[in-house]
């Protein structure tokens, strides 16, 4: 039988021992005697969220797939469980295996989102691996770093060998290759990254040399090494069809936050909303193949048993396909009591219908997510979603006894004006007007309830965005306030009720963002004062974040209420996703000028992403 | 028609609780293919239900859990097509047809036994088949059980059906009421043991294995006790 990294004591002693256990459905066991390459695949958050994550599904059995390769997973110990492992001396380990991850070849770690960056840190700790890229030598596993946030790696660049910028169905193939020929003639390490960093779409930090001017802008980003080059191009796969994608996914024992078969229908997003990043660097859209979905969904819930299937994509309405893959998983999940969970759909006739075939119409809520009060901050951020379009989504559902809405918003978004804020509770007002006018009285089963959410806005690299100043904690506050008493004002004000996000983190979260290799060392000293799972409100610790940029000499508002001239080389700009700095240059002067621009099926913008001659690009148009 | 599942849990399962375990099940069968029943309404769901919850960290040999299905194959069928999709340390024993007339397999139980052995460094030196049939003379076991008004006593002997120590593997057996009105957690009774002889209790010295559930065929006064699948047949 297995032998576990932790006794029977500690496991009985902490929180659901299930997390740090392995030996899932569908999980997968190898000689280790008989693979070449020991990879341990990292989401660096508690368990239940990681094995939630669909990208390290899709490498996982990709790499599983390699005969020399056994990918394992690991995750962030819970702190119950961190503070016994740092009491014991305990190192960190894999869950198939069970054993310590300083042992590996690769340590590859998701970046899903900026506050995890000092769970990466807990990671390598407990791992016992130096934090620091250039303190580490054979002895420990190559640390590549991959995900969104690799799309600005400057902040956590010291603590990594690679960042893989892209998609990992491509290079991680060539990559295995290069580290068994590299370990076979006996290179350097140093040798060996040196070579990683002329594959496609790997970035080695610690081959590049950063020049700053007197205000701590970028002066220049060099490589310091001959052959490395000066910039790193995303990897994407070009036929989402004909490419890898997991049958049988790992299936936990413990409830995770996505309990279900995930079916990824297609990557990227045409519609160019300026604020979102995911819109911009997944360019161009790519669809998978509706014939290949249908026949993934069959098998996935065959070998998982799943009573419940989602389909995952930014705006899933705009897959043509969606119609006919919908209709099939509808009879097909019939037959087979096995529940569909929709992502969310524009609001028309189609959505409703579908909607009201899979769930229960009175539990469920419609959702939209306007993003802004007004059109004329619409117009700015280029949501293309009307005023008119929202109330006839609105109606059309009421009169089809639905009377649950809820509504997504930002505060703090470039431009914004008191009337833009008003706008969003008025906006809510006219949903409920729209229900007392539609649904007579004798119909209507209680009041409307709307729930308008906040979120603050933090601007993101890679989007026209990238330039906008961010509001301090004080001004996102006070927008916030004035949202709530504009709620207050309205008619149907009991009909509505309005949640509003945490501003101290939505600060921080703008700092690492924008931010530069200048924040290593404070991100660095801020989890050794013991900042970890900052993304967790119960463990965020505001104050001593605050506390240590100061002592680090580092002033904040460089990183999130400064404006920034058009010609300032960003930390990032070496990357290149495709969509080129003068497209998102020229989506921020429109956006200025409160100027719509049409989405990728209606007309193409010329933004950069066509030089990947793939997806939307390559198709014709239907104007 | 119902089927009575039987079931062990050993090794690293025995960290999955109750609730896990059900929806483990839920999803085996599915895979499995076994044709079950479905409860109707909006959101249909299995028809399963399990006999005695057993306690994270327990492992296990007799654990039951009854099935609705809307189709028969055999025992043999059944057992191995679920087996098949058994993760490591749960493995399928027998399914047995019920009666129509059998009542569901937790308002059956009425026993379990159990067999306890002890982690190195923790075998007690004072446990002794004397003392066990000391303990086990007592006219009466007051015990401490905590609940949900605070701590209560309650007589521990008639709940306590048997009880012996293997003194050559130093094992210790015992069977007590685990039906849902008066079940004795393993921890009790060996708690009572420690008290008796005045020992340090420490509930991380045991590791504990539930050997069977029990039906009582006979009457109250006069217990038959049985296996939870005596009342079904092969099929």
């Amino acid at each position: 039988m297995r032998k576990l990294a932790l006794s029977d004591e500690i496991l009985l002693n902490i929180e659901k021992p299930a997390r740090y256990i392995g030996n899932e459905v569908n999980s997968v066991m190898k000689d280790k005697n008989s693979v070449d390459i020991r990879f341990a695949m990292c989401f660096p958050d508690v368990y239940e969220i990681g094995m939630s994550h669909l990208g390290i599904q899709i490498l996982y059995d990709m790499l599983n797939r390699y005969e020399d390769t056994w990918c394992e997973r690991v995750y962030s110990p819970w702190p119950d469980l961190d503070s016994v492992m740092r009491a014991r001396n305990i190192a960190l380990f894999a869950l198939e295996s069970q054993e310590n991850i300083k042992d590996f070849d690769f340590l590859g770690i998701t970046i899903q989102y900026e506050m995890c960056y000092t769970n990466i840190l807990q990671i390598l700790d407990l791992s016992q691996i130096p934090f620091h890229a250039c303190d580490r030598d054979w002895d420990c596993p190559i640390v590549i770093g991959g995900g969104p946030c690799a799309y600005n790696p400057e902040p956590i660049a010291d603590f990594f060998d690679i960042f893989y910028i892209g998609e990992g169905e491509t290079q991680y193939r060539p990559l295995l290759d290069l580290y068994k020929k590299c370990k076979a003639e006996g290179c350097s390490r140093k040798e060996f990254l040196i070579r990683a960093s002329q594959l496609p779409g790997l970035y080695v930090p610690q081959l590049y040399e950063v020049t700053y001017n007197e205000d701590y802008t970028i002066k220049a980003y060099t490589p310091t090494v001959d052959g490395v080059p000066a910039t790193v191009r995303k990897e994407i796969v070009s036929d989402l069809t004909n490419t890898v994608y997991p049958q049988k996914p790992v299936v936990p024992f413990i409830k995770c936050t996505q309990d279900r078969v995930v079916l990824e229908i297609q990557r990227g997003c045409i519609r160019g909303c300026r604020f979102c990043q995911a819109g911009q660097i997944y360019r161009p859209v790519r669809e998978r193949d509706v014939n290949m979905l249908k026949e993934y969904a069959v098998k996935m819930l065959e070998n998982t048993g799943y009573e419940e299937i989602s389909l995952s994509s930014l705006s899933s309405s705009d897959y043509s396909q969606l119609e006919e893959l919908v209709t099939f998983l509808i009879e097909r999940c019939k037959e087979k009591n096995v529940n569909i969970s929709l992502p969310s759909l524009r609001i028309d006739a189609f959505s409703l219908d579908v909607m009201e075939k899979v769930q229960d119409v009175k539990k469920s809520s419609l959702t939209f997510a306007p993003e802004a009060g007004s059109q004329r901050l619409r117009n700015v951020i280029n949501k293309g979603l009307t005023e008119e379009v929202i109330l006839k989504g609105a109606a059309l559902a009421f009169e089809g006894g639905w009377n649950r809405v809820k509504l997504y918003f930002m505060l703090g978004l470039p431009t914004e004006t008191d009337e833009d804020i008003r706008g969003i509770a008025e906006l809510s007002d006219k949903i409920a007007m729209a229900y007392y006018d539609t649904v007579p009285k004798e119909k209507r089963n209680g009041r409307v309830q709307i729930v308008a959410s906040t979120s603050f806005f933090v601007p993101k690299p890679f989007t026209p965005f990238q330039w906008a100043p961010q509001c301090t904690k004080e001004e996102f506050l006070e927008k916030a306030y004035t949202a709530k008493h504009a709620i207050m004002e309205q008619l149907n004000q009991k009909s509505i009720k309005y949640n509003w996000h945490e501003a101290d983190a939505s600060v921080m979260e703008g700092i690492l963002a924008r931010g530069d290799r200048r924040l290593c060392t404070p991100i660095l000293k801020a989890y050794q004062k013991g900042c970890i799972f900052d993304a967790w409100g119960e463990y965020y610790k505001h104050d001593v974040w605050m506390e240590t940029f100061t002592e680090c000499g580092i002033d904040t508002a460089f990183y999130t209420t400064r404006a920034r001239s058009l010609d300032e080389i960003f930390p990032w700009d070496f990357i290149d996703c495709g969509v080129t700095k003068e497209f998102l240059k020229s989506e921020w002067q429109r956006a200025l000028h409160e100027e719509v621009t049409k989405n990728c099926k209606e007309q193409c913008n010329a933004c950069g992403a066509a030089s990947f001659q793939c997806g939307i690009c390559t198709m014709k148009r239907s104007s | 028609m119902k089927l009575r599942v039987k079931f062990s849990k050993h090794g690293v399962l025995r960290f999955i609780g109750h609730l896990d375990v059900m929806r483990y099940f839920q999803k085996a069968i599915r895979r499995a293919g076994i044709d079950i029943a479905y409860s109707a309404g909006f959101s249909p769901h299995q028809i399963m239900s399990f006999a005695a919850p057993l306690g994270v960290g327990l492992e296990s040999n007799g654990e039951y859990m009854d099935i609705e299905v809307n189709s028969l194959t055999s025992s043999k069928e059944f057992v191995k097509a679920l087996n098949a999709q058994m993760a490591d340390g749960i493995e399928i024993l027998e399914a047995k047809l019920l009666p129509e007339t059998a009542g569901n397999a937790m308002a059956s139980v009425a026993a379990a036994r159990y067999a306890v052995a002890f982690r190195e460094g923790y075998i007690p030196a004072f446990l002794t088949n004397p003392v066990i049939v000391d303990f086990c003379g007592q006219s009466e076991i007051i015990v401490a059980k905590q609940t949900k008004k605070g701590e209560t006593t309650f007589d521990l002997k008639p709940f306590l059906y048997e009880c012996t120590y293997d003194e050559e593997q130093n094992m210790l057996y015992f069977t007590v009421d685990a039906s849902s009105s008066g079940n004795v957690k393993p921890a009790l009774l060996l708690k009572a043991v420690y008290d008796r002889c005045n020992a340090e209790f420490d509930e991380f010295a045991f590791l504990i294995t539930r050997e069977e559930t029990y039906l009582n065929i006979g009457t109250q006064e006069s217990m038959q006790l049985k296996p939870l699948g005596f009342i079904g047949s092969d099929y």
